[in-house]
């Protein structure tokens, strides 16, 4: 078996509106291993879930389009399958969790009905088998009283069960890669830790792969094996995770990392990242982090670097680092 | 020191209706607190979604009227002040808001929206807010020529330094922050903690900072109020908190925070179900549901807030 599962190549999908052409996502690279857990991470507007949706392609077109690039999934490139292989893939072999759960299930059926549809659909299986199925997945992930809870309706539900719902479903038939984007976000900090405490052990239980979209750094270090930062429709840095936090190169990274308040760290002021992320509708030639770099020299101003790998599994988007070459 | 702000057993209850049985509903949603805060201090206000922060803030302020309870400031009972008695406290003591979207009129340039509190008190004339404006916009990070802008012209972060902007028009001793930097991107978020501290220093502002991220609180704040299920469960100084929690709530919520360091990964006690409804909060100690340590008395009867120091504040079986 291939040791990667996922790699996305120089992918661009753009929305085509009144105002003009947004860049959502421009040319992102990444990979996922097998059995391996990638974080996405970046600020709001950075690309995340539009690469997400991109790999599904759940993208809305119009406005949506994917302009370029390639997504290889098993060896096969997701943006050359037809719409009746993809959907064999979506739910099956990759499944997706959201933010906000409530949205994503349907308030007028009970948490029984839709699971037990996604896995007769899929599996092939019986009323009453899936039914069993459908309790057994809902106790592994820690729903109380599995029995009586099947029956109820979403709005029944604590944001934190829901989540853990919306999480069986997920799983309900084996996928080999899940993406989980935002999946903590709306929840609170001790319910957040219980999710993510079950999605690390679901990995682990059934081998899957994992791509986590999170704006939190802190989730990102309590999850993720690699790591990919994202700034303004791109990928500015890929590392493994412990290179990440101790060895970030760009300077992207190294300011998000200064700026947050830490538990276990203790400054008098906070440093900041001056300005705000870019119009995607009118980025900035060159590197597009520059008006807010203190790094940047004549070349970032009219050259967008290219993704480079520095070391083994660590690559840098920077001409700090394209010039060493 | 001098206690700008002091509330005491304060109780905001909300009738929501009747249950089957026709009995009255009511979400408890502060239900007994009591805290101070010092002249120039940053107490911060700490708890889990629905735990009664944002009423806890709107009732001191009386946006909202307290059930039952009293309300300090500078010395002075206002907790049953009359709407035209209140006016002259009003212009003293601000809030800023969560969503810099939904706060702010969309109709409204950003001139009209600062000046708004200053024209409510009748301060100054028009000349003269409009120079505060242009002052206070400064103060806060905006160009004075956006003045004739309108919100949705700004980005969120804009939009906070002007809902900042405006609290601090009508030059007020004491702000109630609702997790004022709660949505904002990691980036802007630290841009304006910076200010808020800057701005805090330089006007020796009274802050109650209420927010759901510790890791800001401990940033920011010098005192913390940790509350649960409309119920302060423990208090004290931002150090004392953080070295030495000592209600298992408390200890847990510290516990739970994802450490930016994958270091740390998975050294985490994990606290186990959901918060319980406020309609019907647990017997005795709210916590009990949740508690790792609970014992018998716990269900039974209600602890209350008690220092072996007077610096130090915990309401738990347990401890004291
Ligand atoms: N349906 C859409 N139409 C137009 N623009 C969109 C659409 N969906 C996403 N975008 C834009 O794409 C950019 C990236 O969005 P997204 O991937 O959702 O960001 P993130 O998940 O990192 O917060 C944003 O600027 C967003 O406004
Ligand atoms: N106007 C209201 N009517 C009824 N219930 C309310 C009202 N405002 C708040 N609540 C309830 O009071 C409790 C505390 O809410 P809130 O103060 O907003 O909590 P927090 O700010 O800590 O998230 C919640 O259960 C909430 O649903
Ligand atoms: S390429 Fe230049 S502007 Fe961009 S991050 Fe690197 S140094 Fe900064
Ligand atoms: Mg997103
Ligand atoms: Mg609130």
């Amino acid at each position: 078996m291939m040791k990667t599962l996922l790699e996305i190549k120089n992918l661009k999908t753009h929305f085509f509106t009144h105002e003009g052409v947004v860049k959502a996502v421009d040319g992102v690279s990444l990979k996922v291993d097998r059995g391996k857990t990638l974080g996405i991470v970046g600020e709001s507007g950075s690309g995340k879930s539009v690469t997400a949706l991109s790999i599904l392609r759940l993208i809305p077109q119009p406005p949506g389009k994917i302009i370029g690039g390639e997504i290889y999934f098993e060896g096969q490139d997701l943006l050359k399958l037809d719409n009746k292989e993809i959907r064999k893939i979506r739910g099956k072999k990759i499944s997706m969790i959201f933010q906000e759960p409530m949205t994503s299930l349907d308030p007028v059926f009970t948490i029984g009905h839709e699971i037990i549809e996604t896995i007769q659909l899929h599996q092939g299986l019986n009323k009453k088998e899936a039914r069993e199925k459908a309790l057994e997945i809902l106790k592994i992930v820690g729903i109380p009283d599995v029995e009586k809870r099947i029956d109820s309706y979403p709005h029944e539900l604590s944001g934190g069960m829901r989540q853990r719902v919306m999480i069986a479903m997920a799983l309900s038939c084996h996928p080999t890669l899940l993406i989980a984007d935002e999946p903590t976000t709306a929840l609170d900090v001790t319910i957040q830790a219980q999710i993510i405490k079950l999605i690390n052990d679901l990995k682990k239980r059934f081998h899957t792969s994992v791509i986590l979209i999170t704006h939190d750094l802190g989730v990102i270090a309590e999850m993720c094996d690699y790591v990919a930062v994202m700034y303004a429709g791109q990928v500015v840095e890929y590392a493994e995770v412990f290179t990440l936090f101790e060895k970030s190169l760009h300077p992207y990274t190294q300011g998000l990392s200064k700026s947050i308040p830490r538990l276990n760290k203790e400054v008098e002021k906070l440093q900041v990242i001056p300005g705000m992320v870019p119009n995607l509708l009118n980025l900035p030639p060159g590197c597009p982090f520059h008006p807010r770099c203190s790094y940047n020299f004549e070349k970032c101003r009219s050259e967008n670097p290219e993704l480079i790998e520095i070391e083994d599994s660590h690559l840098v988007k920077c001409h700090l680092f394209t010039e060493k070459r | 020191m001098e206690k700008l702000v002091e509330v005491k057993n304060l109780k905001k209850w909300f009738l929501i209706g009747k249950s089957p049985l026709g009995k009255k509903e009511l979400v408890k949603a502060v239900d007994g607190v009591s805290f101070y805060i010092e002249k120039k201090e940053i107490l911060g206000l700490v708890g889990e979604s629905g735990c009664g922060k944002t009423t806890c803030g709107k009732a001191i302020l009386r946006i909202i009227n307290p059930t039952a309870g009293e309300i300090f400031f500078n010395g002075q009972d206002i907790s049953h002040l009359s709407r035209k008695e209140m006016l002259k406290f009003r212009k003293r003591m601000m809030i800023i808001y969560q969503d810099p979207f939904g706060s702010l009129d969309p109709r409204m340039s950003i001139g009209t929206t600062i000046a708004e509190p200053m024209e409510v008190h009748k301060i100054g004339s028009k000349k003269e807010q409009e120079e505060r404006v242009i002052q206070i916009m400064e103060k806060v990070g905006l160009f004075p020529d956006q003045i004739n802008r309108f919100p949705h012209e700004f980005s969120g972060g804009q939009r906070q330094r002007i809902g900042i902007a405006r609290a601090l028009a009508t030059n007020p001793e004491f702000i109630v922050a609702d997790e004022c930097v709660s949505a904002l991107d990691v980036s802007i978020q630290a841009q304006i903690i910076n200010l808020l501290q800057n701005l805090q220093k330089e006007f020796g502002l009274t802050l109650l900072f209420v927010a759901h991220d510790l890791s800001v609180i401990k940033h920011i704040c010098d005192r913390i109020a940790v509350m649960y299920l409309g119920k302060i469960v423990e208090t004290a100084p931002k150090n004392d908190l953080f070295n030495h929690p000592k209600h298992p709530y408390t200890q847990a919520l510290l516990s739970a925070i994802p450490i930016p360091d994958p270091k740390m990964r998975g050294k985490r006690e994990i606290l186990m179900g959901d918060v319980p409804s406020p309609i019907n909060p647990p017997s005795g100690c709210r916590f009990h549901t949740r508690c790792p340590l609970v014992k018998q008395i716990c269900k039974e009867e209600e602890p209350s807030l008690k220092s072996s120091n007077n610096i130090h504040y915990v309401a738990c079986h347990l401890v004291n």
